[in-house]
């Protein structure tokens, strides 16, 4: 089946079953792919009380309130199940033990005495933005925001410069060394990066690095991965163009800046999207440099109700949303872009 | 021209200019001392020219901390400092080494870090199998010719731009009890259950929220190595009337080894490392049945207060170690199959 | 005067005038994270302490509570850190502290008032140092749901109950209104000593050196097993979250659980998003056979050695220390004081409903029926090296992982371990 599959890659007249099957699977994996996301969206939007309903609803339900004269505050409304005044629609006042304390918003001025069990919460659709707001509201989030925007175009502007020279050397040039600092520059892949933090901090102290946003740049800039990913696309770039400008007597950084770095362009492309991706997610090692709250990033700032947030999933939502704005829409900007340079720069 | 259109146009021109000139600077910057040195070293020495910021960053700020991490690994107590670190030789590895039934960590001095090896274990070769399936599979599907191919591509890359801790995060709400998976599980007849507390359900689903997260970024490599099979091959083979797994199994797969090669390292290093979508998951619950090595490391390292900063060292470059062997064992066996 | 001259006395004067500017004011940083409001309304009090202290600039950073436990003693460690932060776990960087009786101005009031609490940050039972000045004081105490027990028309237990009986008597009561689970206990070791200690647990030697398993620990392990076993307490808290703290606030807000074990830092949640939802009281610790022992707690804002203004460290600390400003600061929190004076004299007045008000009540007289092993032990310094195995290990146990007597030969193993490590020089 793979294979007949394989063979319908140069069209057909017609639509063959294979060709059903394929657009079933690439739709049931959008859905995959997609879905648990907007779930989250939507549900970021429900009030508390919103979330705890069993099975969950699409739309953010929440119990309806009305303002009544004399009250400080609006009053939850119910809808009376039995009794003398089954079927209608009252506003509970207070509720103590058993016993709940209703008016009508006709009449507000006679309470109606009557138990819990009579009663059902009386039901709408309203958007619980105050989850964003209050969120919002507790931090100076333009601070942040430019922090973590610094950082990241910076960071990245700096990686794809160094790691593109040191691609360049390491698969245009032939000099003594270059196999084993290629080698070691991919052993250190292999360890995980949790386990380098506190050395990490160690080091950063000592050069003054702490407390800065370059603490958080600068150990950034050299990453194995995008050193290896820009040699393998380097090694595919043909020799005759690099000797005919040396003939023309141009200099080496010439031809790195002139030639070289704009054909290597789709696979700069893909560490670009990968540095930002990678410095705007990142929280660990930010948490340990930074401690003063001005240089804070987002990440950092979004975690600090933590505590406070541990089961109230309103919050944790839509702060989950929150950071994953910037990078959604980087993506439905750059997607093209995205995904035309990781296939054109695959590796050979 | 009325002033309000041209005050914008020339604002525009002359930020045009400005930045046309910083790349001009920047460009011609380093001319000078390149043809200079160009000069005086000989063509090999150039390289490390180009190397060296690359080189010092990295040198500084990844090598130098594993160095240090050797230090840590063969010093005990609970200090930060190196300088303030007792040498104790083979003692953390010693320990760490040290099981009566090596299959039952509940006989380990070190249980947790042998719960951490055998979890992770069975957890790389089911993850990374599904992983390269279900990547050779939807990049062979996007490979046809479909509708909308750009789009089906971009789907399925984005849960890989979100951070681990989100993609944990957007699952365990899936997953709650009174989550949307239990709520369609019954709207089926079924009935739903407590995921995670469950260890065999925990595993599972910290298999599939990490494929989850991580697939696209394969399929796209595997798309790319099966777009540059050129097309003709498989006018040749029809030719020759072979059948379809045939061209699949002699054709099409050799053709893709070194795609799926550098897919299948990827993944595994990847997956051996595995740490924050899981701890944010199931914090490495039920009991300890979904601990991987990392968390291991970071369990001893960090979360305590008293850091045996030297055990989660020795756990660090035994697996770096362990993994280390194997890459180079499978890029030898593709160098000795290219050839 | 010549044109050199007059130069030379400009560069002097701005050479003089540029070395002097840095003495002008002086900067305490504070790194703090909030349970529920506590760094909002410090910030908001600070503001008055620098109207009063002009020559003193007081910054405070909000951070996440895990930037506390692990990002701050790596700072520390390098000589890098905060001037003052508010810490739980105190043990392991005790070395850091500052002392501050030599810059207080009454070290006496301190002694007076904040002596229980000022031991947990000493690192041996002889230092008199004074450390910090303790933001909260935090009590364990069970909150139970009044409505459902009206609602199965059981009556509540009384204040010398055992944990036997409640546990008989929230079973009852879950059963009859078609609640899942009985009770549940946050997943913390420092939960668990509160019963443990009222069933016996000793948790030392005569010597002050850690004796965690003894029958009185084993008394209430065993029983806590059997209740999660049999569905008396919900086992999910405990077991399902293996690598941290979790409580179960939320199983307790939705009426899932009868009876939660949690403390008194709950008291501003159970306001906000319980508030009359249904009827919530606080009905103190259970008893046992030794004792009816919670355990204390608390948050402490303490300074450290590597400040450059240790005075103005003492100042800052001092001003929320007395009286007044103290209870102002507990009443805007909702916390209750460690100020022993102000747990008696009743003069903290807390803006909360009456149902507020008689839940720190409760608590409030909890504090007097602490055993003395429970603040021994929270002032251990390596307790926590004591709770997280705890709680490691009897998950497992609960989780089926091992037996009860692996569990508990672990938790052995594992302080002893910690111990040895922390001794290695």
């Amino acid at each position: 089946m793979i294979a007949r599959m394989l063979m319908a890659r140069r069209g057909r007249a017609g639509w063959d079953w294979t060709d059903w099957a394929s657009y079933v699977y690439l739709v049931l994996g959008v859905i995959l792919m997609f879905g648990p996301v907007l779930w989250l969206a939507v549900s970021s939007v429900k009030s508390q009380a919103g979330l705890d309903v069993f099975p969950p609803s699409l739309l953010p339900w929440e119990q309806a309130r009305v303002a009544v004269p004399n009250q400080p505050s609006p009053l939850p409304l119910f809808r009376v199940t039995s009794g003398d005044h089954a079927g209608e629609t009252l506003a509970q006042v207070r509720r103590i033990g058993l016993q709940a304390q209703l008016v009508s918003a006709i009449d507000p001025s006679q309470i109606i005495r009557m138990p819990t069990k009579d009663l059902q919460p009386e039901m709408r659709v309203h958007a619980s933005w105050s989850n964003y707001s209050d969120l919002l509201a507790k931090f100076n989030f333009g601070l942040y925001f430019f922090n973590s925007v610094f950082i990241t175009i910076v960071a990245t502007v700096l990686t794809l410069l160094v790691n593109s020279m040191a691609a360049f050397a390491l698969s245009k040039y032939r000099f003594k060394g270059r196999e084993p600092v290629f080698l070691v520059m991919l052993a250190t892949l292999m360890i995980p990066p949790t386990i380098v933090l506190v050395p990490n901090y160690l080091i950063a102290a000592t050069l003054g690095l702490t407390n800065s946003l370059w603490g958080v740049i600068f150990p950034a800039v050299a990453t194995p991965t995008g050193v290896f990913m820009l040699r393998q696309y380097m090694l595919t770039l043909p020799d005759d163009l690099l000797e005919a400008a040396r003939m023309d007597n141009a200099s080496e950084w010439r031809i790195y800046w002139r030639i070289v770095l704009p054909l290597s362009a789709p696979a700069l492309a893909v560490l670009a999207i990968f540095s930002v991706m990678w410095r705007w997610n990142d929280f660990l090692w930010p948490m340990v440099v930074l401690s003063r709250s001005e240089v804070f990033t987002l990440p950092i700032a979004l975690f600090s109700f933590q505590g406070d947030l541990q089961t109230q999933w309103q919050y944790l939502l839509a702060m989950t949303v929150c950071t994953l704005v910037p990078v959604t829409l980087i993506f439905i900007f750059l997607q093209r872009y995205i995904t035309q340079g990781i296939a054109s720069a695959g590796v050979k | 021209m009325s002033a309000t259109l041209d005050r914008p146009a020339r604002f525009g021109a002359f930020v045009g200019r400005l930045l046309g000139g910083l790349y001009g600077a920047i460009m011609n910057l380093p001319e000078r001392p390149m043809r200079a040195a160009q000069a005086r070293l000989r063509d090999g020495r150039l390289g490390w020219l180009f190397v060296m910021p690359n080189l010092l960053v990295f040198a500084i700020f990844t090598f130098l901390p594993i160095v240090i991490d050797f230090w840590y690994s063969v010093t005990g107590g609970a200090q930060l400092l190196p300088g303030d670190r007792p040498y104790v030789g083979t003692g953390n590895f010693d320990s760490l080494l040290t099981c009566k039934n090596y299959l039952d960590p509940t006989t380990c001095e070190r249980d947790l870090f042998w719960y951490g090896v055998w979890n992770t274990l069975r957890f790389v070769v089911l993850q990374v199998t599904l992983m390269i399936f279900f990547s050779l599979l939807t990049a062979l599907v996007l490979n046809r010719k479909i509708a909308g191919r750009g789009f089906f591509r971009a789907a399925f890359f984005y849960p890989v731009l979100l951070s681990p801790v989100v993609v944990a995060l957007i699952w365990k709400w899936i997953l709650q009890r009174n989550g949307i998976l239990n709520a369609g599980i019954q709207a089926f007849g079924g009935q739903g259950t407590d995921w995670l507390i469950h260890a065999n359900w925990a595993f599972f689903w910290t298999v599939l929220v990490s494929i989850w997260g991580h697939m696209g970024f394969y399929t796209l490599i595997l798309l790319a190595g099966l777009q540059a099979i050129p097309a003709d091959i498989y006018e040749a083979a029809a030719m020759d009337a072979a059948s379809p797994w045939r061209t699949f199994r002699r054709l099409t797969l050799p053709l893709l080894m070194p795609s799926l090669l550098v897919v299948f390292i990827l993944a595994m290093i990847r997956a051996v490392q595995i740490f924050d979508e899981v701890y944010v998951l199931t914090g490495g619950g039920p009991g300890t049945a979904t601990v991987y090595m990392v968390q291991f490391i970071y369990q001893t390292g960090f979360a305590q207060g008293v850091r045996q900063y030297g055990l989660a060292a020795a756990g660090s470059l035994l697996l770096a170690a362990v993994l280390l062997v194997f890459t180079l064992f499978q890029l030898r066996t593709m160098r000795r199959g290219a050839g | 005067m010549s044109h050199r001259c007059s130069l030379a006395a400009l560069a002097f004067a701005a050479g003089a005038a540029l070395a002097a500017s840095p003495a002008s004011a002086a900067d305490i940083r504070i790194s703090c994270y909030s349970d529920g409001n506590e760094c909002p309304v410090q910030k908001e009090m600070s503001a008055e302490f620098m109207k009063e202290n002009p020559d003193i600039n007081v910054i405070i950073d909000e951070v996440p509570y895990s930037a506390i436990l692990q990002s701050l003693p790596v700072q520390l460690a390098a000589g890098h850190g905060p001037d003052i932060a508010r810490v739980t776990a105190f043990g392991t960087i005790s070395q850091y502290f500052l002392d501050m009786r030599p810059y207080l101005k009454d070290a006496d009031y301190w002694d007076k008032n904040f002596s229980k609490t000022l031991a947990w940050l000493r690192p041996t039972p002889q230092d008199k140092g004074i450390y910090g000045l303790p933001t909260q004081l935090t009590i364990t105490g069970a909150i139970v749901n009044k409505s459902l027990f009206e609602q199965a028309n059981v009556p509540m237990p009384g204040p010398t109950v055992t944990w036997d009986d409640w546990a008989a008597a929230v079973d009852k009561v879950a059963k009859a209104t078609n609640v899942p689970h009985g009770m549940a206990w946050d997943r913390s070791g420092h939960r668990f000593a509160g019963p443990a200690i009222s069933y016996g647990a000793k948790y030392f030697n005569a010597d002050g050196t850690p004796n965690v398993i003894d029958d009185g620990f084993k008394a209430m392990g065993s029983r806590f097993l059997d209740w999660n076993k049999n569905a008396t307490v919900d086992r999910d808290v405990w077991v399902s979250s293996g690598g941290g703290y979790r409580d179960a606030f939320s199983e307790f807000q939705n009426g899932q659980i009868v009876l939660y074990y949690s403390g008194s830092w709950q008291v501003r949640r159970l306001e906000k998003q319980i508030g009359d939802g249904f009827d919530w009281v606080v009905a103190g610790d259970p008893c046992g056979p030794a004792a009816c022992s919670g355990m204390p707690g608390g948050a402490i804002l303490v300074g450290f050695k590597q400040t450059k203004s240790p005075e103005a460290v003492a100042k800052y600390l001092d001003w929320f220390a007395q009286p007044q400003r103290y209870a102002e600061l507990m009443s805007k929190t909702e916390n209750i004081p460690a100020q022993q004076e102000l747990q008696t004299s009743g003069a903290v007045k807390y803006n909360v409903t009456a149902a507020g008000n008689a839940a720190i009540g409760a608590f409030l007289t909890e504090t007097t029926r602490l055993s003395p092993v429970a603040y021994q032990l929270q002032g251990y310094k390596y307790n926590f090296q004591i709770f997280n195995p705890t709680v490691d290990r009897l998950s497992q146990a609960i989780a089926g992982q091992i037996t009860l007597d692996q569990a508990y030969a672990r938790i052995t193993q594992d302080v002893a371990d910690a111990l040895a490590t922390a001794n290695q020089k």
